[in-house]
């Protein structure tokens, strides 16, 4: 089977300004893959694009067999991307605005009540208006969009911040079961050490492009091309403390 | 399409029944307008006076500045937090989200028009004669007005000067409408309903364009949005 997402020399801009300078990337079905790097590498433009939000102006982009270049529509539905918003309604309760993204991307309607136990979001939050929610509450919400739309890839931006301990746990036990499960993730993360014990590969982005990657397991190793056929720049050492050497150039 | 466009058009009016908005600004405004223009023009004195004359005309122009605000409300809802983008992600039919968002803006200016239609009759002294005419020239006018309302307000969504673009966009291109709803109206009104007939008609042609060109152009204009 062919990898979930496959980008060669992935370029993405907003207007005049690259968000991605080049990104070449493979991730293989149920594989979990952690996006590391600076703010403003070009991690969560690299999930957008994955998502089918971003354009793409030169390279190629297949995700989940779709061309992005042709069609970003059709893959939106078959994903689940968390991001810096939370893509929620503030006027709608929690459990209104799960059903609505639910109802949308036509999954099972059952599955909303047990994303939303999972993510700790029953009884009386249930029913609580979003724009009510502390941060935490509103980023466990989004969550429980993608966990209960069941869309068999996720995409995570930061799934950790602004959540506390008991959230950030509940965060790894939901990747965990949805990587048990055969879901693919991609997470951009901050949190090392967390994201990388959740993670197969970990994948260095700098400047826009990926620059490095690597078994989480093994730190300060020399990492190979992040793709079989990325080679010369795009492979970099990852350093004990996970990050890449960096091309000094940040790119949104 | 039908589907979505129920889907979209239910959570609106639920965000809508949630907040009041609708209730609490959109109608108010327009009858401040409504009133405004009595004290201007006014008073009414009888059924020659300027506005009397000038009612049908006066409460068109009131429902299109009503129309701006409630479509620019319709779309601020979708700009708070990401809504717009977890919308393209939705996997929802464009066709079908414009469908709902004009179907949700179009039940809140129906509803607004019958609460205006009783302010003009009451501060403009004009007996609403010809119901019938009166209902389907309301009817044909505000499909063709949200129609183009919701066409520019995805438009101007992505734009920061969103507030101000929108009724720059809008206002020329509604302008057939105004003026055959006010046509319809002064033939109803004056008890003369066949005179109005041609106008319903062009009303029903503008609706049925605009909700085509709508149904159509949404999806590009959303993901440039």
């Amino acid at each position: 089977m062919g990898p979930v997402i496959s980008l060669r020399d992935a370029v993405s801009l907003a207007g005049r300004f690259p968000l991605l300078a080049g990104v070449t990337l493979d991730v293989a079905e149920g594989e979990v893959v952690h996006l590391r790097g600076p703010n403003g590498a070009g991690k969560s433009s690299l999930l957008r694009l994955c998502a089918g939000l971003v354009p793409i102006a030169s390279g190629t982009a297949f995700v989940l067999g779709h061309d992005l270049r042709a069609d970003r529509q059709s893959v939106r539905r078959e994903v689940g991307l968390l991001g810096h918003a939370s893509f929620l309604y503030d006027d709608l309760s929690v459990e209104r605005n799960v059903r609505f993204a639910v109802r949308a991307a036509r999954a099972d309607l059952r599955g909303v009540d047990e994303a939303l136990d999972r993510l700790g979001l029953g009884g009386r939050l249930r029913s609580t208006l979003v724009g009510s929610l502390s941060a935490g509450q509103r980023r466990r919400a989004a969550l429980a969009v993608v966990v209960a739309r069941r869309a068999r890839r996720w995409l995570l931006d930061e799934p950790h911040a602004g959540l506390d301990a008991m959230g950030r746990t509940a965060v790894d036990e939901l990747v965990r079961a949805a990587s048990a499960s055969g879901t693919t993730v991609v997470l951009a993360s901050h949190e090392l050490d967390r994201a990388g014990r959740l993670a197969d590969r970990v994948v260095a982005v700098a400047g826009g492009r990926v620059v490095a990657a690597a078994e989480p397991s093994a730190p300060g190793v020399t990492a190979g091309p992040a793709t079989p056929g990325a080679e010369g720049d795009d492979a970099r050492q990852i350093a004990p403390s996970g990050e890449a050497e960096e091309d000094g150039r940040d790119v949104a | 399409m039908w589907r979505d466009a129920l889907l979209v058009a239910g959570k609106d009016l639920r965000i809508e029944a949630r907040s009041k908005v609708g209730l609490g600004q959109v109608v108010p405004f327009a009858l401040v307008v409504v009133l405004l223009f009595g004290l201007a023009l006014g008073p009414a004195a009888g059924r020659g006076s300027v506005l009397s004359l000038a009612a049908p005309g006066l409460y068109w122009v009131a429902v299109l500045l009503a129309t701006v605000l409630a479509v620019q409300r319709s779309f601020a809802i979708e700009a708070l937090d990401g809504a717009s983008d977890g919308l393209k992600l939705s996997g929802l039919d464009p066709a079908g989200i414009f469908v709902g968002k004009a179907a949700a803006v179009c039940g809140q200016l129906l509803a607004l028009e019958v609460v205006l239609a009783g302010a003009v009759a009451l501060l403009y002294d004009r007996h609403l004669a010809g119901g019938l005419l009166l209902v389907a020239s309301c009817l044909a006018a505000t499909v063709g007005l949200v129609s183009v309302g919701t066409i520019y307000g995805v438009v101007s969504s992505g734009s920061r000067q969103r507030e101000t673009l929108l009724p720059l966009l809008f206002f020329p291109m509604v302008a057939p409408i105004l003026l055959a709803a006010t046509k319809a109206w002064d033939a109803a009104l004056a008890g003369t309903p066949g005179r109005g007939t041609g106008w319903l008609d062009v009303l029903a042609v503008f609706a049925v364009a605009y909700l085509a060109m709508g149904t159509v152009a949404f999806g590009p204009l959303l993901e440039d949005a």
